[in-house]
């Protein structure tokens, strides 16, 4: 017994004989333990195994063995590769520009309205809160021949000539895109709205006594006001196109990517090479391709933005 | 005097034309938006017979879709399966990462910048490419079609943890010694003290990670193989497939998918909004 009093004094001795700042660090790192081990076990060692594995011929029958570069050779001489490519950066162009446009220009506006404001950013709103994958089969409903389709319907009723939409090659990729640009408005509407008020009113009193115009307003002072709103929503939109997924693979599942590849993104590649075609090696080879895509754009949107 | 003192918005001398046809375009903008949910909806609302009808307003409408459809067991199965999955891990991210994202913003002691850094970088590397090496790791033990397969690399994002941070930096030191004085622990200080004066951010961070779970597709697609495990979207997805061109199922199913994000909106749309734009803003 006072054997286990003794004990008790020692460590109690040893923690009050240190000072607060020993103290705090014994704290810190006791708080961060369990998350480092996450840390480490759940994103950096699976960062490195994935450059890793891109190095190898890894299948799910057979043990990897080390191939250099194969994969990556094997890649870029792949004509499906580069279609993939061409489709990923269709999705991005189009898929950037257009939704932060329409976003910007309805909260420029939505900004100014006060009848029914939060009503009217509620209907923009909300379909940023459903799920891709069940809002996909929602418009491949609408995209359907008459008499299902609702476009075509509508378009029918106009005298305008049926559209082949999801069955074109032409038409497919645009046509997968509408549903992830209409779900994504509403969150840079949000961000664009709190971005137009964190500009100083005194701003704007400024340039009306100088007799400046609402578009030199809007050219002058908006603009370069907000661009640290615009260079976020740009690079997180830009990463968010790059990555589609979810859209394309229920839009058609039939023939995810389809018809005929013209709507394949790199993610969906990736997918199907791992776990249609079980590669996974050449499957991590192609992760590392998206990685270097992602990261090189978005040092070029911030550098370019920065510059401006 | 009253339209000085307030911002441009709200500057109204008078009602003009122009800011009609604003409004006006704007509503017309925001019930376009809403078009393809209310055509969800009311086409869930249809039976077979009428899905050709194409009318907003389903001319008999009846609740069998919903009946037979949450009747066979499989939507209610992946609606808890879903629910556990982004609950847990909404209660995990809002834990941790706020008490990694205090103890950078408020402790000082060697390592702390290179544990930030570290944790930041995280940032930079896609799901995608993690995505086979967690694969591995899951079949290796034993984690495919299980809750744990779904939820473990969500547990904590260095998105929240640098979130949490930004703000735990903006709580007074002050409070935190004066805990101190009083005898407090550390953990409690954090828990008791710090905790509740971040409420907006941790109600952001609760949002976006219930969110972003509950929608959440690509991963829980690869790592579930068994119905039974399936969260709501991968259960649709499969669902959709079987059902071919019924479509007035597949829109129920996509309804009940749906339906939960939409109703919780209805309740709390000011502090998803604002929570939206604090993670914006502040992310």
């Amino acid at each position: 017994m006072s054997a286990v009093s003794h004990r008790e004094a020692a460590s109690g001795g040893l923690w009050s004989r240190m000072s607060l700042g020993q103290k705090q660090v014994i704290w810190a790192w006791s708080f961060l333990a369990v998350p480092l081990v996450f840390y480490v076990v759940i994103r950096f060692w699976p960062t490195f195994q994935a450059f890793y594995l891109s190095a190898t011929d890894w299948t799910i029958t057979k043990p990897a063995a080390f191939v250099g570069l194969e994969n990556y050779w094997r890649l870029f001489e792949d004509p499906l590769f580069w279609q993939v490519f061409r489709n990923t950066f269709m999705y991005l162009i189009l898929g950037t520009p257009i939704s932060l446009l329409i976003s910007f220009v309805v909260a420029y506006y939505l900004d100014r309205v006060r009848f029914m404001h939060s009503f009217i950013r509620a209907l923009y709103f909300l379909p940023f809160l459903t799920t891709a994958a069940a809002m996909a089969w929602v418009w491949r409903w609408f995209y359907q021949p008459v008499p299902i389709g609702v476009i075509n319907d509508v378009l029918s009723s106009f005298g305008i000539p049926q559209q082949p939409f999801l069955r074109s090659t032409s038409q497919a990729l645009p046509a997968v895109l509408a549903p992830a640009v209409w779900a994504g408005l509403g969150f840079q509407i949000i961000i664009f709205l709190a971005g137009l008020r964190a500009i100083p009113v005194t701003y704007y009193e400024a340039a009306r006594i100088d007799g400046l115009s609402e578009g030199a307003i809007l050219r002058r002072i908006t603009l370069p006001l907000l661009k640290p709103t615009l260079v976020f929503l740009v690079v997180f939109s830009s990463i968010g196109f790059l990555r589609i997924f979810d859209q394309v693979y229920n839009i058609n599942t039939n023939d995810p990517g389809g018809p005929l590849n013209s709507t394949k993104p790199l993610v969906l590649m990736i997918y199907q090479t791992a776990f249609s075609s079980y590669e996974m090696g050449y499957a991590a080879a192609q992760t590392v391709v998206l990685f270097v895509i992602l990261l090189v754009i978005s040092l070029v949107q911030l550098r370019l933005m920065r510059d401006r | 005097m009253k339209a000085a003192a307030s911002p441009p918005g709200l500057v109204m001398p008078h009602i003009r034309p122009g800011r009609i046809l604003a409004w006006t375009l704007l509503f017309i903008g925001g019930v376009i938006m809403v078009t393809p949910l209310l055509f969800m909806l009311s086409t869930s609302l249809k039976d077979a017979s009428q899905v050709y009808d194409l009318r907003v307003i389903p001319e008999a409408p009846t609740l069998d879709n919903y009946i037979e459809i949450l009747g066979d067991g499989r939507f209610t199965r992946w609606l808890i399966n879903s629910t556990i999955v982004a609950v847990i891990v909404t209660l995990s991210n809002v834990f941790f990462d706020s008490l990694v994202g205090y103890t950078l913003a408020k402790f000082r002691f060697r390592g702390r910048y290179i544990v930030f850094i570290a944790i930041l970088s995280t940032l930079m590397i896609p799901t995608e490419m993690l995505v086979l090496p967690w694969y591995l790791m899951a079949s290796q033990f034993g984690w495919i079609d299980s809750y744990w397969g779904i939820m473990f690399p969500g547990m904590m994002t260095a998105f929240g943890t640098f979130l949490m941070k930004q703000f735990f930096e903006g709580v007074p030191d002050d409070f935190l010694e004066a805990a101190r004085i009083d005898g407090l622990n550390e953990f409690t200080i954090w828990w008791k003290i710090a905790m509740p004066l971040v409420t907006p951010a941790l109600s952001a961070l609760a949002i976006f990670t219930f969110l972003g779970n509950w929608t959440a597709f690509f991963w829980p697609l690869i790592v579930t193989t068994s119905a039974e495990l399936y969260t709501l979207p991968v259960g649709l997805s499969s669902f959709a497939v079987e059902q071919s061109i019924q479509w007035e199922k597949i829109m129920t199913g996509a309804s009940i998918a749906t339906l939960p994000t939409l109703i919780i909106f209805l309740f709390l749309q000011r502090y998803i909004v604002r929570g939206v734009m604090l993670a914006g803003l502040k992310g």
